[in-house]
This record gives C-alpha cells, structure tokens and sequence, in this order.
C-alpha cells in the first residue's frame, strides 16, 4: 500500500524537485495528457469524488461534495486555490510549492478541467515570497511547454493561472475574506451563505481548495480515485501532511496515512521530548484547535476520532508542548494572535477576543483575580455559545470561537495552574 | 388562520405565533411588521444586510437543530420557526451589547445622541448593570474633524459601518472606511481627503450612536428639549420629507424622513444644514424705504402707503402694463397664488414669471403629457438624463437615479456637455458641445454610431426621461426636444425638472404668463372668463411677459415697475449683469424677501417675509406632488407672511386678494384651481407626513395637458462656447448665509480642455481672461477633459460673470 503521495519526489531529488525536467522525467504530467487525450471532464470530476479526499485547508469538507454544489449553467466559473497557510504552527502547504510546484499545477490542471474553469487563482500568504516565486517558475514552465494557456497539449482546453501574493492577514485564508481580497477589498469574511460554490470571486460560481488537496489531483487520475480511497481509514483516506513542531526531537511535515496513533507520530515520527521530559499536551490541528492531553496518546489519528474528542485534526499543525510550558502563557500567545488578526468586523470577535486577550495577559503577569476565571469562560460563551464542539458562534466565521479554543483548554484542564498564576502572583513553574 | 399562505406570503412562527409575512423579506423585517421587535445596530431598511454587530442574532430551527443566526442577513421562508426571547438569545444579544459596551466611552451626558440613542436604550433594556470590564478602554484623539460638516469620535463608534456603506452604497463617494483591523479597527477618511460628499449629513443622522455628529447641531440641544414638526424641505423641488427640529425659537436641526415616494429618508447636506441662513443676522425685520443714503427703516403703515401710491401712479400714468412681478418660486403655494393674484387682479398685469429667465417652457413643466414620477424609477429599466447636473441641482433625485442604475438594474443614459455625479454608474454616457445638443439628439434618435447603443437601452421600457436646462447658456427648445424624444420612446415616462424649490407649486398658481391657476391656459378665453368670476376681476390675456421679457421690457421703458417676491433676478437671472442694469433702472421696485440682496437694495420699498419654517402653507415638487409645510417659529419680530404684505398692499389699493390666513388662499386655490381639486388643506394634513398629495387628483380635471414640441434649431458654429452650471455650494442665499456651508462654495474657475488650453498657449491653474456677452473677468483655468473641445465651463452665480451668451473668447494672461 502506497504511504506517501505528495512528499515522494521532494525525497527522492531533493536538488531539483521543483522544476520541469524533473518533475516530467518522474511521470509528472502524464495525468493531464490522459484527461485532455481521453477523458471527459465528468471522469476526472468521479475520480475525485471518488477518492473521498477531505480538504486539507482545515475543514475537512469533502472535496468531491464540494465540486458537486456548482450551479450547472453559471459561467464563468473560477477555481481559487488556498495557500495563505497562516494557522500558527502550519508549514505543509511551503513545502509544497517549493518543493513540487508543478504537483500542484498539473493538479490545478486537471481540476479546472474538471470543472468547466479557464482561469485559477493561487492565492499564497504575503509571508511567503520564495514559495511564490518557485510555483510562479512553474507557472511559466507549464505555459512554455504547453500545459497551461490556450489549446493546452492540442485540446480544446484553455487555462490560465495567477499568483497572488497576501497582505500579511491571517484572515485571508477564510475563503471568502480571500475573496475579497483577490477582489481588492478588505480581507473579512463574508456572510454565508451563498457559499462561494455559488457566488464567490466576481460573484461567480467559485471552488475554493487547499493547496495541499489539489496536489493530491494527480494521484487520482494516475492511480484512480479509487487508489485513493483505499488509503487510510473510512472517513480519513489518503495521506496527510502533518507539520510536527514545538517540544519534540524531530520537527517537520511527515507525511502519513492516517490512522497511526498519537503517539506514533509524537514518539516515532517525531522523535518523542528532548531530554524525555513529560508531555503536557498537544494542539493536534492548528492554533485554532482545542488540545489533546496525556491520555489521548493512544487515540487514532483521523478526523472523525479527532472529532470525537472534542478538536479537530484542522490544518494539519500539531504543536506539542511539555511540562515545561507554561499553559497561561501558551494560551496568551494564541489568543493574542487571534485577537491580532480578528478583521475586526464583527462585534464579538473583535471585543471579545482582545478582551479575552487582556485578561490573560493580566493573569499571567500575576495581575489576574479569581473572578476572572469564570469571566474567561463567560466572555468565551458570548463568542461561543455553549462551548459546545464543533463550536456554535455569535460571530461571522470560525476566526472568534478559535480564541476561546485555548481558553477552554486550559480552564477545563488546567484551571489549578491558572489559578496559581493569581494566588501565586505569577507563573507557579 | 388556514393552511394554505396567500399568495406572495409565506408562513412563520416567531415566539410560538403563526404568523404570515411577505415572501422575500428578511427576518428581522418581517418580525418588526409582525409586532416583533428585534435588536439591532447596523441593519437598515435603507441598505443591504450586512451582519456585522450581531444584535440581532436569534434562534431558527432547521434539521440539524436550532440555528443561532442573524435575522437582518436571513430571509424569511415558508414553515421557518423563529424564537426571539430564548435564554440562548437573550444571552447571546447582552453578551454583543456588553462587547460593545467595554470599550465605550460612555459619555451620554456630553453625548448629542444621549437620548436618543439606540445604544443607550437598548443598555438600559437588555443590557447588564454593571461592568465586568476592568482594562483600560481603547482611546482615540476625539473628536476629528472629516469634513467642514462633520466630527468623527471613534471611541463612542460601533463599527456598525452604516456610514461607510452609505457613501459607497448609497451616495456613490466612497470617501469613510473601516481602516486597521481586530480591537484597532476604525473608521476614518483616506489620508488628504475629507468626506467632500453633498450627502454626508446622511451618516449622521444613521449613525446610530454619536460618533458621527454635525458641526452644526454639536452641543446644541438635548433631544428631549427639541420641538419637532415634519415638513417639506424648501431648497430644491425634489421636496424631501423632513423633520424640523427647534429649541428655543430657533432651528436647529433638519432630519430626514422615509417616504418612499421621494427621499427614502435622505437628504443632501445643501437640505439639511442649509437652514442657518434663516438664523442668521442679515435677516429683514422691519420695511424699508429708499432714502437719501440708500435703504432706511420705516414704519409698516408708511412703506404700505408708499408701495401701493407708487404702483397706483405708474398704473395711472403707464397702464397697468407698465408693472410686472418676478418671483414666488421660492415660497408656498399659497403666497405663490397671492402673488398671481394680486398682479392679475388688483394691479391688472399680464407680465409675471417664477423662473427668472433660466426655465422651460411654462407648460412643459405645470402640465406635460406623460408626466413621470420619481418613484417610476424604481421599476425602470432604462432612464435617460439629459439635464442638468443632478447631484449638483436636485441631489436627492441623483441619489434615486442612482439607486435605479446600481441596486435596481436600470440602463442609465447620461447626456450633458461635461462629466456629471452619475456618470460613473451610467451604462451610455453622451456628451457634446452647449449649442450642439440637437445634432446628438438626432443622433440619439437616429441611433447613430455610439448613440445606436443608447437608443437600444432607452427602447427597453418602462423608461423613465428626465428632462432639465443643462446649462444656463442653452435655450429651454432642447429640453423640450428631447422630452418630445421621450414621448416617442415605446413606454416612458417624462420627468421635466427645474430647480428653484417650489417652482412648480408657483407656475401650477399661475405665475407666468401663460398659465393661469390650476394649469389652466391664459390664452384660453373660457378658463380666463371662469377665473374672473372667481375673482370678480378682469383677467389679462396671455400675451404677458416672462422674465426675460420683463428685463427688456424694463430696458426699452415699457415696463417701470416690479414687484419682486423672494427673487433677486440681479444675482439668480442668467446674466446678472444686465438684470442689474435693468433694475436699476426701473421706477419703482416693490420687493418682499426675507433678506437683502442685491436686488432688494435697488428697491423702493422692502418688505420683511416671514419664511420656512414661519408660516405655513403647502408645496408642490417636480412630480406635482402637493406636501405641507409646517410653522414651528415666530420669525423675526417685523416680519409678515407675504400674502398678508400683499393683501394690506391690495387694500390700499382697493382691491383685496382676500388673503385672510394661509388655510383660507388655501381653500380658495382648491376651489379656483383646477388640477388642484381635491388637494384640500385637511386631506393634505390627513396625507401629512407619509407622501403628500400628486394632482391632479383622479377626481380632478387638468385643463391642459402639454404635449411638448421638438423646434430644429440650426447647431451654432462658434470656435469656443460656454457651459454655465449650477454647483450645489454657490453663491446663493442658502450657502452665503448658511454657516456652515458657506466655507464649501466652490472657488470660481474657468474649465477648459488641455486640447483648447494648448492651442491658446493657457497652462492647467494659469490665469485667463475669460469675454463673453456681457462682460469679461480674469480667472484661473482648470484643465478639463470631459469637456468637447471647442467648449469651456464656468460654474454660475460664484461671483463671476461674463454673461450668459454661448458665444466665449479665451485669452492667457500673461
Ligand atoms: C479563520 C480561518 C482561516 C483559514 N485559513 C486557511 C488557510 O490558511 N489555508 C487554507 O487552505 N484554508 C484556510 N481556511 C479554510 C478555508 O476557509 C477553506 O475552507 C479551505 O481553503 C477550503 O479548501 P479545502 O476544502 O481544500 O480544505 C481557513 C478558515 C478559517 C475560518
Ligand atoms: S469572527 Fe472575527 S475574523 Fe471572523 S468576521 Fe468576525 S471579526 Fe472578522
Ligand atoms: S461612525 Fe457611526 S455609523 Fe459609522 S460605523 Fe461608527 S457607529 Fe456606525
Ligand atoms: S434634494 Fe432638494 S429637497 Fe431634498 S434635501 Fe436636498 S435641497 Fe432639500
Ligand atoms: S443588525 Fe443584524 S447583525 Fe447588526
């Protein structure tokens, strides 16, 4: 069974992963040539629904599904792929373009041709001037050897693809504030619905992907969607990039088929503590993800046991913290981020979350009263109603509950070592 | 109730009760019909749904449970189950008030809102009682001025965005956003660039907390301490429904009110804060006579003696045909109608005219075929503007036009010598030089070259014509060609526009002459022999003089008196210049105004007016539309009500115009006037405050009904030609007298195209020496590339004059 799709070739030829030759010498292309010679685009579009691939980007929606929701009629449509990749801790999507572009081409490729689409947009966080200028490198490859731009390979087929570099905001890897900003307006999420499948770039018909879903395209067309689906556990297929860091010996994206256990990925893949020191916790899916603990170690990793746990496997970002850490200030930080990058529209998220981050703030400098543990969680249920999971929210999009993520994290799990930052007058470790 | 919804409705259940509500509308809405009042801040029925506060956030079931969601940004759909007053609700809305609460600075008692304040109120009913926030609050320098008109204090702001939506969504000049982001983000103005826009009163008065206040009203008065009466706005003839609001017998704010026949609750700033001027301290207080050093007070009982033994002498010796009257369209119908009859009957003229000489034919704007009405351009779906420049003349109307061409979907075709405010969201943009209309109305008509796209979107009706003098030195034969033009189109509607406020209530009494009250013909035997005994006098036939008429009549000796009526043809008339020397030299000026002008200071004899807001009466706007005005204040102590001065006048005279109070002219003019049967002083105070009254009604009879004439004229040839126009700031009394406009008038300048500006050797900000007709005057030129070659701007009644001939010469100074 294979283990890996997206991170062979980066292995393999690590001195020129990146550009045509290589790519063209290791197979790649060959799945466009087939699609454009001899498959429809409803072809391509079954081998992706049939692979059950859930997005990457952190929602873990179905892709295929996703496809399926485009009005018929409505053209032009537009395929915007998600490289803003700003989830603290999230580094996968870097890899990718940097390392094998022309994955993520041919798979921009064969999904345009897919869906009826002539132009698609790569959108790639402001943070990230090399990987923009390797996949723009490829870009150029691709057009000059035939696979992107008008009569692609001899078909009737015709597609162009742009780059567009971020501002510097976390909020627009929310789909739709990318929207508004590939439109030239300011990042902020718009209300859903309608869904960008329906109206989204220009209000046209718009699919939005991760960066890391579509590489997986080529994959699919070569091997079958149901190649794909044979991968991994029901409801976690394929493999996954996960982007290991914080207290563990060997950081980095490891690419796995789902399924392994906790502490395969933290103690084998990852190496386990430096100096064996105890794990604390975890966040398993990105700053926006509540934490998993000692106990959960020998839970699957798949989505829907993640899910079943109350957090979620989100972007991929697992960030281990040991006993070390100090959970008051570990919180302070993430929320300070997402308070940071609130676009600020709507009410909760941007008083709540700076409030929340305050608060914090004052506790873990020893400034923080008893009262303000119950506040904490208050303020976090005024975002959040019910601390339920997955999360019900007074806000627009699913920026304002990520804050209390790590609020309810520590309060639930650790409420005696915040409550020794007050009694204590500061940090007990 | 039965199962089945009626048609176009649909079926919801708020709270536990069945209820029907329209289909399409959204939550919020339908629950406020309903009797259901839900929170909010930033929803308004005015804008699209944003969602940004979250006030009004409540419950709907669905199939995976109860949704918590937004009702401003939710539609209603049949079965939908809604709970406003959940615990989950009810904690989720004091939870976003208590948001919005943490940061704010609370300063109600020095707050203009404190009172009437949604925030304010909606603390003190769903709010928590006491803070939980102990952090320090977000500070910003407050208040900041971003424009003449307007403060911004960005502590007491909500983020609510209804005024960045408004001037991107609503008024079109985008100048205020949301800037920064998370607890930083704030409202303001773009570096260098202040919230210029003629609408920015707008967002003061749908800021729903006092961050946005005006200049004018800051400090003024507390909400509960105001009086407050709805009328009509007196500054142009879109007549906007208004709220005037005083304290202590003065004005001190004007708010809009939502109809939807004509604001939709807008006004222009030139509307809402235009109203200093009646405040201000050059208002007349008592007559006046001409005296050895120019105008002395007098007494009432010797300025009576003196107008009415002036007039009977000129009648004696010249004939009654040696009066006329100019004015009466910037007042109430009622001192409109005086006006008329008083001339016709007690002095026995001909020669009177509201328009001074910058109209349209009298009849196409009392009485065209086809009349259109404002709200006609919310189902249009093509309109063509060929006129004057709305957002600078009738602002509100370009915000509907606006509103038709961008929310709506109509196809707007614009058709004017340079650039105008709708351009921009225009789908045909024609333009050509002043003199040359009629070639591109041929064109149009033709649908030649670039016009064929136009002619196509026009053919697709309803469509809606709007019609006006683009510039002042254009004749009023193309206006009327081209609502000819619209008449022809498959199914339009024809909007003839002029501007002075009540204009159309003035030619509907009667001052012109050509129309008698009613829109009856002066040239029609009969309607003359009816009106006579209505009022027991001789009525003269039409061959009267219009303004035009008047001045040329004053200039060869015919005409020696005037009696003018809140005009001052010596600053308004076309060429003021020529009005001026004109007055001059008349024998007797009789002339009721509630300031001096220039005109008033040739008078013999001045007369105080009380004005808007002082006296009542009624009005009628562009569509016909007949709405009130109301009185809230005295007035200056020696002012009277116009008809009143008339009356004593007529008296003195021996006659009587039977002008006793404005209730009764009122009553008299329904009886007299034909198309105005039915538009009764109580049926008027019955439609009060929601939209007025259009005449004719269906139970009245309009005499004529004008079909307009398209009249060839050949297209001149001139090498340099000039567009005069109105801008909204000018010199006029409003702006002049108003404090807080006056500082926005415009700087005069001529406007010239870099192609004309090359071959005479002038550079863009370079001083020019602009001659025309009457006159020349140096001035700065400013490089204008809308403009078609061969033409020159120059914004009127800014103080300079060169006359209003087409015909211009352009020299570099030097
Ligand atoms: C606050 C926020 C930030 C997000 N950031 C990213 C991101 O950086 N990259 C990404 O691919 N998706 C991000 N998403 C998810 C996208 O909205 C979207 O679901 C995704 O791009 C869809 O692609 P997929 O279906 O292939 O995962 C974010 C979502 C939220 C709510
Ligand atoms: S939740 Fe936060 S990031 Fe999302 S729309 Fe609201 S303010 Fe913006
Ligand atoms: S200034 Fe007023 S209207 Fe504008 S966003 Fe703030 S609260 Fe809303
Ligand atoms: S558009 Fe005319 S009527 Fe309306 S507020 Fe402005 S001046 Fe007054
Ligand atoms: S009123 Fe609905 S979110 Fe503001």
């Amino acid at each position: 069974m294979t283990d890996r799709i997206l991170t062979t070739r980066m292995d393999a030829h690590p001195a020129d992963s990146n550009v045509l030759a290589r790519y063209e010498a290791t197979g790649g292309y060959a799945a466009l040539r087939t699609a454009l010679a001899s498959k429809t685009p409803e072809e391509i579009a079954a081998e992706v629904k049939a692979s059950n691939i859930r997005g990457r980007g952190g929602a873990n929606f179905p892709a295929g599904v996703k496809w399926g929701f485009l009005p018929p009629e409505t053209r032009p449509r537009y395929l915007v792929v998600n490289g803003d990749e700003s989830e603290p801790g999230t580094f996968k999507d870097r890899q990718l373009l940097e390392r094998d572009p022309h994955q993520l081409v041919e798979g921009i490729a064969l999904s345009a041709y897919a869906l009826d689409v002539r132009q698609a947009f790569v959108y790639i966080r402001g943070e990230y001037p090399r990987p923009a200028r390797r996949l723009q490198r490829a870009i150029d490859e691709a057009y000059e050897a035939g696979y992107l731009g008008t009569g692609i390979l001899g078909s009737g087929f015709d597609l162009d693809i742009t780059v567009h570099l971020g501002g510097g905001a976390y909020i627009c890897g929310e789909e739709t504030a990318l929207l508004n900003s590939l439109e030239g307006r300011r990042g902020e999420p718009r209300i859903k619905p309608p869904f960008p499948a329906v109206e989204g770039l220009y209000a046209k018909p718009t699919i939005v992907n991760n960066v890391e879903t579509l590489s997986n395209v080529p994959f699919m067309i070569n091997q079958g969607g149901a190649a794909y689906d044979a991968i991994g556990p029901e409801g976690a297929r394929g493999t996954r990039l996960f982007s290991l860091s914080g207290h563990v010996r060997n950081p980095g994206n490891k690419e796995i088929v789902m399924g392994m256990t906790w502490r395969d990925l933290i103690y084998g893949l990852g190496g386990g503590i430096p100096e064996d020191r105890a794990i604390k916790a975890w966040i398993p899916g990105g700053a926006s993800a509540p934490w998993l603990l000692p106990e959960h170690l020998d839970e699957p990793v798949t989505i829907d046991d993640v899910g079943r746990l109350k957090t979620m496997l989100g972007s991929g970002a697992v960030v281990v913290m040991d006993e070390t850490t100090c959970v008051v200030k570990a919180a302070h930080r993430i929320v300070r981020f997402f308070a940071h990058e609130s676009c600020g529209q709507c009410t909760p998220c941007r008083e709540g979350g700076s409030w929340l981050e305050r608060m914090l703030a004052r506790i873990e400098s020893g400034d923080g009263r008893m009262m303000d543990l119950d506040l904490l969680l208050d303020v976090s249920d005024n975002i959040s109603p019910g601390l339920t999971w997955p999360p019900k929210m007074t806000t627009i999009c699913p920026l304002g509950p990520s804050a209390t993520a790590p609020v309810t994290s520590i309060m639930w799990h650790f409420r005696n070592e915040v409550e020794a930052h007050i009694t204590g007058g500061g940090c007990p470790l | 109730m039965s199962d089945e919804a009626t048609p176009g409705m649909v079926k919801i259940t708020i709270d536990g009760r069945e209820m029907q509500v329209p289909a399409g509308d959204l939550l919020i809405a339908a629950a406020e019909k309903a009797g259901t009042y839900i929170p909010r801040f930033c929803w308004h029925s005015r804008m699209k749904p944003v969602g940004l506060c979250r006030m009004c956030l409540v419950e709907v079931e669905g199939p995976r449970g109860t949704m918590l969601t937004t009702s401003c940004t939710m539609q209603v759909n049949d079965g939908m189950v809604v709970h406003t007053e959940s615990d989950v609700v009810k904690k989720a809305q004091e939870g976003v008030l208590e948001f919005l609460l943490i940061n704010h600075p609370l300063d109600c008692p020095v707050c203009d809102k404190g009172g009437e304040c949604p925030l304010q109120d909606q603390t003190v009913s769903f709010g928590p009682g006491e803070s939980r926030f102990v952090e320090e609050k977000r500070h910003f320098e407050k208040p900041i001025p971003i424009s003449d008109l307007v403060l911004l204090d960005r502590e007491r702001c909500i983020l609510c965005a209804r005024c960045t939506r408004f001037s991107e969504e609503i008024s079109g000049d985008p100048l205020i956003e949301f800037v920064e982001r998370g607890s930083g983000t704030q409202v303001l103005t773009f570096p260098d660039e202040p919230f210029a826009s003629y609408f920015s009163g707008n967002t003061v008065q749908i800021c729903p907390v006092g961050a946005l206040t005006a200049t004018a009203y800051r400090f003024r008065a507390r909400p509960w301490d105001l009086q407050a009466a709805e009328s009509t706005c007196p500054h142009c003839s879109v007549g906007c429904r208004i709220s005037v609001q005083s304290s202590q017998n003065q004005v001190l704010r004007f708010q809009g009110v939502d109809v939807d026949s004509t604001n939709q609750g807008w006004l222009c700033d030139k509307g809402r804060f235009g109203f200093e001027y009646l405040n201000s301290p050059d208002r007349l207080s008592t007559p006046k006579m001409a005296g050895d050093d120019g105008l002395q007070e007098a007494s009432w009982i010797d300025a009576l003696d003196a107008a009415a033994s002036g007039l009977m002498s000129i009648i004696d010796e010249h004939g009654p045909g040696a009066v006329a009257g100019i004015g009466g369209a910037r007042g109430t119908n009622e001192e409109a109608y005086a006006f008329g009859k008083f001339l016709r009957s007690v002095v026995g003229t001909g020669h009177l005219d509201a328009q001074i000489g910058d109209g349209l034919e009298p009849r196409l704007l009392a009485a065209p075929a086809d009349r259109g009405l404002i709200g006609d351009l919310e189902k249009a779906s093509s309109i063509l503007v060929w006129g004057p420049d709305l957002k600078e003349e009738l602002p509100v109307l370009y915000l509907r036009v606006r509103r038709a061409a961008t929310e709506l979907g109509a196809k707007l075709v614009v058709a004017h010598p340079r650039r105008t405010g709708l351009d921009d969201v225009a789908t045909h943009t024609l333009r050509y030089r002043p003199g040359a209309g009629q070639d591109l109305l041929r064109r149009l008509a033709a649908g030649e070259g670039d016009a064929g796209a136009a002619l196509a979107a026009l053919k697709e009706g309803p469509t809606v014509v709007i019609t006006g003098l683009a510039g002042l030195t254009e004749g009023p034969d193309l206006a009327e060609a081209v609502a000819a033009f619209g008449r022809d189109l498959p199914d339009a509607t024809v909007l003839p526009v002029a501007r002075r406020s009540n204009v159309f209530g003035a030619l509907d009494m009667g001052v012109s002459p050509a129309l008698l009250p009613g829109r009856a013909s002066a040239v029609d035997d009969g309607a003359r022999a009816t009106l006579s005994g209505h009022w027991g006098a001789d009525v003269p036939d039409g061959s009267g003089r219009d303004t035009a008429g008047i001045i040329e009549g004053l200039e060869a000796g015919a005409i020696r008196a005037v009696v003018l009526l809140g005009a001052d043809p010596a600053v308004d008339f076309p060429d003021p210049a020529r009005a001026s020397a004109a007055l001059a030299g008349a024998e007797l000026i009789v002339a009721i105004d509630m300031f001096e002008s220039v005109s008033t200071s040739m008078a013999t004899v001045v007369f105080p007016a009380l004005g808007f807001t002082e006296t009542e009466g009624t009005v009628t706007n562009l569509e016909g539309r007949v709405q009130k005005v109301s009185r809230l204040l005295p007035g200056p102590g020696g002012a009277r009500p116009s008809w009143e001065i008339l009356e004593d006048v007529a008296t003195r005279m021996g006659g009587s115009i039977g002008a006793t109070s404005a209730g009764v002219i009122a009553t008299e003019i329904e009886k007299v006037a034909p198309a105005y049967a039915g538009a009764t002083w109580d049926a008027l105070n019955t439609a009060f405050g929601r939209d007025g009254i259009v005449v004719p009604t269906a139970d009245a009879t309009q005499p004529i009904e004008y079909v307009p004439v398209d009249r060839p004229s050949a297209p001149v040839q001139r090498d340099l030609v000039l567009h005069l126009a109105r801008v909204l700031y000018d010199g006029g009394t409003t702006v002049q007298r108003g404090l807080s406009l006056a500082k926005l008038a415009a700087e005069p300048a001529v406007y010239i195209t870099p192609q004309d500006a090359h071959r005479l050797g002038v550079a863009d900000g370079s001083a020019v020496r602009l001659s025309g007709g009457n006159g020349s005057a140096e001035l700065t030129a400013r490089f204008d590339d809308s403009l078609t070659p061969g033409a020159v701007y120059l914004p009127f009644n800014l103080g300079i004059s060169v006359g209003s001939g087409l015909e211009v010469e352009l020299e570099a100074l030097a």
